[in-house]
């Protein structure tokens, strides 16, 4: 597939060229708001999921762009245009459906030619870019196959082949790895990730497994309730969440809620169940606006903490800031690690160590030790 | 056990006899020799070659058949588009049409063919229009076939993954594209299983054609009504175990339709 060469153009005023600009998006099914004022502006050539769980939007989201779906307010840019005009057959945008939708009484080569066809490409034309498209994602001996034929990869990767071929501006994915097994999903999560780094095409990615957002995305919007709860690439989404759900959304969280004591140019304290703890301030960007302006002595705040953050001592080590006293309530050991319950006053903590020296060995369960929670890995939350 | 099984093959053979002993009475005595009566004189195959030599009858059929042929042809046409606009759009009152779809179905041949016989007639003093004839039985018989493919055609739309259409506008198809290349091949064993469906209702109707039929426009059902009511006589006997011969073709071809549908069902799904 070609990788359609940009002239530099000096008209372009933000450094970086919008794929779909989605202004104040609206949809309503009944009484549910599927997409609640939705905005977002996505680059070109980026890899970018729609990540949450079911019913939180993300599907409807990707079927306004395809043209699948209206939206019942808000605009939404394409490349520069005003898609509303724009009926679903004539958007530059291809969809890899969930199902993939392959048509079963076509050939997988007519299925791959199907798009060229109905925009009556030269049949010399299609034969080459079909061959292509089947070759890049490596289908070229199942062309005289019947979907009815393929297996679950083999179809998902005719159902890629099928619009890639098309040479799209934006490609849509929703969960098109769901119906896979764990190992074919890790291979065509890497697999996706080249292709898209190769084409230089722009990604739109719908899922609802976080591993598979953090891996292969350049950025990552976290919906809930049909509204992007944050943006962000996935480093920051896992290191700074926002909300309480993002926290709880990606990977486990531990939630401490407590009131402010006292708030000074680097960090704050809180006083909550489990004892006084200080925390770093948030950095000042428009995203930490709302935590920030909670900030006030006596107001109520919620704290978050990756249970990998938490640091285990043997009880008799040096106390110090951010210190507490728990015991092993219960442990699973995996191997390269260890997870932990740990009860602290009437807190409940998980935790997760890393099993790095030779002969580490784990606490024992009813064990009493000491757990750090470093002020700089603790995250103030919005809500 | 032995008694039950006994029960059930008598109950299943007195259940047979009863559908189609008459049945096989009319193949039988269209090789009976005998003029009249229930006599049997002997094995003979010349009633089928005097109906042939029988204007009256040939042209009959020449009617049947191309009534059949027009109005399975319309009504095919017809019925497809609104099981497909019943199944893909929403629409006020969608509920209440998709039931009201079952009324012809259920309505009494004798009521249709009165009010068909009548509605022709009020647009005949009304427009000029509509002499009974051909025409009108054509009309009339697309009245009623409609809903039968329509409900066929709806059945398997049902089947129908969704996205599929969906998919073929994404790459760029128009409705009526996305129609012709992915929806109509797929339902295409309903459409046909349809279409046959219509085709041997017109052939077997006799009420309704007899209500809207003119003169010249007589069809098989009406051409036997009218003889029988002279006396039954063999050609008839003939023509009937033809007619027989036809509708169990067209039962067989829908079957056989009807197989190809379920075979395809999970590639559907």
């Amino acid at each position: 597939m070609p990788v359609q060469s940009e002239s530099l153009t000096s008209q372009t005023t933000p450094p970086i060229e919008t794929a779909i600009e989605a202004r104040g998006l609206v949809r309503q099914f009944g009484t549910v708001k599927a997409l609640d004022n939705v905005s977002v502006t996505i680059r070109k050539g980026e890899f970018f999921s729609l990540l949450g769980p079911s019913g939180c939007g993300k599907t409807t989201l990707l079927r306004i762009i395809a043209g699948l779906d209206m939206p019942d307010a808000g605009t939404l840019i394409i490349s520069g245009t005003d898609a509303e005009e724009i009926p679903a057959h004539k958007r530059p945008v291809n969809t890899v459906f969930q199902s993939y939708a392959l048509f079963p009484h076509m050939s997988v080569w007519e299925n791959v030619a199907f798009g060229l066809r109905m925009k009556k490409v030269p049949a010399a034309q299609i034969t080459e870019r079909v061959e292509r498209s089947m070759a890049l994602v490596q289908i070229s001996e199942l062309k005289a196959r019947r979907p009815g034929q393929l297996s679950g990869g083999q179809k998902q990767r005719v159902a890629l082949a099928r619009a890639l071929v098309n040479e799209p501006a934006v490609l849509l994915l929703d969960e098109p790895l769901g119906a896979l097994d764990l190992k074919l999903r890790k291979q065509l999560q890497v697999e996706l990730h080249h292709l898209q780094r190769r084409l230089g095409i722009t990604f739109i990615y719908v899922t609802h497994d976080q591993e598979e957002a953090l891996v292969m995305s350049d950025r990552i919007a976290v919906m809930n309730a049909g509204k992007i709860e944050q943006l962000d690439n996935a480093e920051e989404i896992y290191e700074r969440p926002n909300t309480r759900f993002v926290a709880q959304f990606l990977g486990s969280c531990n939630l401490i809620e407590g009131a402010v004591t006292s708030v000074n140019g680097k960090n704050f304290s809180i006083r909550s169940t489990l004892g006084s703890l200080r925390v770093v301030l948030p950095p000042a960007t428009p995203d930490t606006a709302i935590a920030r302006a909670r900030l006030k002595i006596d107001g109520k705040v919620t704290v978050a903490i990756r249970p990998e953050k938490i640091r285990l001592a043997k009880k008799d080590e040096l106390a110090f800031e951010n210190c507490f006293a728990a015991k092993i309530d219960d442990l699973v050991y995996s191997g390269a690690e260890t997870q932990y319950r740990l009860r602290a006053g009437e807190h409940i903590l998980s935790s997760v160590a890393l099993n790095a020296k030779a002969g580490d060995t784990h606490f024992a369960i009813g064990k009493n030790v000491l757990c750090y929670l470093p002020e700089s890995s603790l995250v103030l939350l919005d809500d | 056990m032995k008694r039950n099984s006994l029960a059930l093959t008598l109950s299943a053979t007195a259940l047979y006899l009863f559908l189609y002993a008459p049945i096989a009475v009319v193949i039988v005595y269209s090789f009976n020799a005998a003029r009249f009566g229930a006599t049997w004189t002997g094995f003979t195959t010349k009633w089928y070659s005097t109906l042939l030599h029988n204007s009256l009858a040939l042209h009959a059929a020449e009617n049947t058949l191309w009534l059949g042929v027009f109005s399975t042809v319309i009504s095919t046409v017809l019925g497809t588009l609104l099981g497909f606009g019943m199944s893909r759009y929403e629409f006020p009152g969608k509920e209440v049409f998709g039931k009201l779809l079952y009324v012809p179905v259920f309505v009494p041949d004798i009521v249709l063919a009165v009010s068909l016989l009548l509605f022709y007639s009020i647009i005949r003093s009304w427009l000029g229009l509509l002499e009974l004839g051909l025409t009108t039985m054509i009309l009339a018989h697309v009245t009623f076939q409609i809903p039968f493919v329509a409900i066929v055609v709806r059945a398997r739309l049902v089947g129908l993954d969704p996205s599929l259409e969906e998919a073929a506008r994404d790459l760029g198809a128009n409705e009526w594209q996305a129609f012709r290349h992915v929806i109509l091949p797929l339902i295409l064993p309903g459409v046909m299983a349809g279409g046959m469906l219509a085709f041997t209702l017109s052939l077997d109707d006799f009420v309704v054609s007899f209500f809207t039929s003119g003169p010249g426009s007589t069809t098989l059902p009406i051409l036997i009504y009218s003889s029988v009511k002279r006396g039954i006589t063999p050609d008839i006997n003939a023509l009937s175990t033809l007619i027989i011969l036809a509708s169990v073709l067209a039962t067989i071809v829908v079957a056989i339709l009807q197989r190809i549908k379920t075979s395809t069902r999970n590639h559907i799904k």
